[in-house]
């Protein structure tokens, strides 16, 4: 597709902005635009506007996978590893990739593919519809697509069990709570997930191991009056809570 | 002693492996896509092998602070299986992925009329893609499987200068070197090459276009191999500028090619922690 109103030399041309998340964007997409925007190098930003353009337009195919899609998966090598995950997922909302081409680009994309559509997810899906996305990604042991899995759309859909024992990879894996989304709201008067960190509390401590620092700070969380700030610490805490409810 | 292995098998070896090749000074590697000893019976075990490839084999690597490419195609060993051979069919959607720096292990197995289809047309898919490729030369009627093979590069569309022929050794070196490819050497325990001839082959021949790779795997093999060929080198009085060349800038120019290497691996490191091969109560 031909953008004659873009410069030569790179630089966003008086249309840019029709390739912007804007109109009805989320807030949190336009500043993700106009920051990568500001890093990217000229070069790079000419082939990311020309990206974005070809995203909204969905023109034709290149080979077996359509243009889009060749763009997400090029994305690493024309705009630089450390803005390939942006530039991926602003390609993947200006596409307005439904559930079905979120799968797809998911399942046949490489790890840094998979990371860019699990952080799309709270921007372009409403309902449940992809959380066997965020469960795929739970099944594996790959830091970084568990710390994108438990994101906003996973606080939002991921049913109570599901978030628990993502919760507790999270501890056994070594990824930051912090990377929880919504966690201090979800834990509250949560007693199953009380029993299960106390529980893998004491089988660290049988085993002479130390507890993570990250289980206390879940274990405050839970109790019926913790807030986001909450400061109780340590085992004593809420360790005797919720013995029953054990979820299918 | 900076070390970039350009051609090793890494699903096959263990984290021990990873921990001591970076002790060695090993900071790179490319995986090229092979056989895994046990032979596939379907394209979509090929698929979860290059998944694998793309996805969970870097971010291993990463923790070690090792930069983990891949290189994907169908192996000459597998062409021969029609069930396999739809892989081909699959393979452009992976050959434009970011890790993907060449077209590899391609090649000889048999020299089978099979094995000469998939060459052709995965040579064509390499310059369809803009990237090098990695060809395999056979264990079994070497010199005639790398005269084969020169002639089928010569016949595709891919230019000499964007193939490396590998398993190379002191019969199909001059060949090799003569028609402008880059020149592949694997050292090995008790096969391939060892580490003193591999010093002749560089003293014969010169470092120019020459890669040094352990090849290691599921077989007996070594994934030190590089490092000892290093050592061996500097012991025999060539200097620290030619190893690098050899076991570093030249892995670098060759699958530099494909425009799509990316040598920093701190960001992953940062990130991780190391601390990320652990169970995760599996």
């Amino acid at each position: 597709m031909n953008h004659p109103n873009r410069t030569q030399d790179g630089r966003p041309g008086p249309h840019a902005q029709d390739t912007r998340p804007g109109r009805g964007a989320p807030a949190a997409l336009t500043a993700l635009h106009a920051r990568l925007d500001s890093r990217l190098r000229p070069d790079a930003r000419a082939w990311f506007d020309r990206a974005l353009g070809e995203a909204a337009d969905h023109p034709g195919t290149h080979g077996p996978i359509s243009t889009w899609e060749l763009r997400i998966a090029e994305a690493g090598r024309r705009c630089g590893p450390e803005h390939s995950d942006d530039a991926r997922v602003l390609l993947l909302y200006a596409a307005r990739a439904d559930p079905d081409a979120l799968t797809r680009v998911y399942r046949q994309g490489t790890a840094a593919e998979r990371l860019a559509v699990l952080h799309v997810l709270p921007h372009l899906v409403d309902g449940p519809d992809a959380l066997p996305l965020v469960e795929d990604a739970l099944r594996t042991n790959d830091t970084r697509l568990l710390a994108a899995a438990v994101g906003p759309y996973a606080a939002r859909h991921l049913p109570a069990h599901h978030w628990r024992h993502a919760v507790l990879k999270c501890l056994f894996t070594g990824v930051p709570v912090d990377e929880v989304a919504d966690l201090a709201r979800r834990a509250r008067a949560d007693t199953e997930l009380a029993r299960m960190l106390a529980d893998y509390a004491d089988e660290r401590t049988a085993a002479g191991r130390p507890v993570p620092d990250d289980l206390y700070r879940v274990l405050a969380l839970t109790e019926p009056t913790a807030t986001p700030t909450g400061t109780s610490r340590g085992p004593g805490a809420s360790g005797a809570a919720g013995t029953s409810g054990k979820e299918s | 002693m900076r070390i970039f292995d350009p051609h090793i098998h890494m699903t096959s070896r263990t984290t021990d492996d990873y921990e001591a090749m970076h002790a060695a000074g090993v900071r790179a590697v490319v995986e090229p896509a092979f056989w895994l000893g046990q032979p596939r019976t379907s394209p979509a075990s090929f698929l979860d092998y290059f998944d694998s490839l793309l996805g969970w084999e870097p971010f291993r690597a990463a923790q070690y602070g090792i930069a983990h490419h891949c290189t994907i195609a169908l192996n000459p060993k597998e062409a021969n299986d029609p069930r396999c051979v739809p892989v081909l069919d699959e393979l452009p959607r992976y050959l434009v992925k970011d890790q993907v720096v060449a077209v590899g292990e391609i090649g000889y197995d048999s020299m089978t009329p099979a094995e000469d289809t998939a060459l052709a047309a995965q040579l064509q898919l390499a310059a369809d893609h803009e990237l090098p490729a990695l060809v395999h030369t056979p264990h079994r009627d070497k010199l005639a499987g790398l005269r084969r093979t020169l002639d089928a590069v010569r016949e595709s569309a891919l230019p000499v200068d964007r193939v490396l022929v590998d398993h190379l050794n002191e019969t199909t070196v001059k060949e090799a070197k003569d028609s402008g490819c880059w020149l592949g050497f694997s050292v090995y325990p008790d096969t391939k090459m060892d580490e003193e001839r591999m010093v002749a082959v560089l003293r014969a021949y010169g470092p120019e276009k020459v890669l040094v790779n352990s090849a290691a795997d599921w077989g007996r093999s070594d994934p030190l191999k590089t490092r000892r060929v290093g050592e061996a080198l500097l012991r025999a009085g060539f200097d620290d500028d030619d190893v690098d060349r050899v076991l570093w800038r030249n892995p670098v120019a060759f699958y530099g090619l494909s425009g799509r290497l990316s040598l920093d691996v701190s960001a992953a490191e940062a990130t991780h922690e190391g601390n990320s091969i652990l169970r995760g109560g599996e």
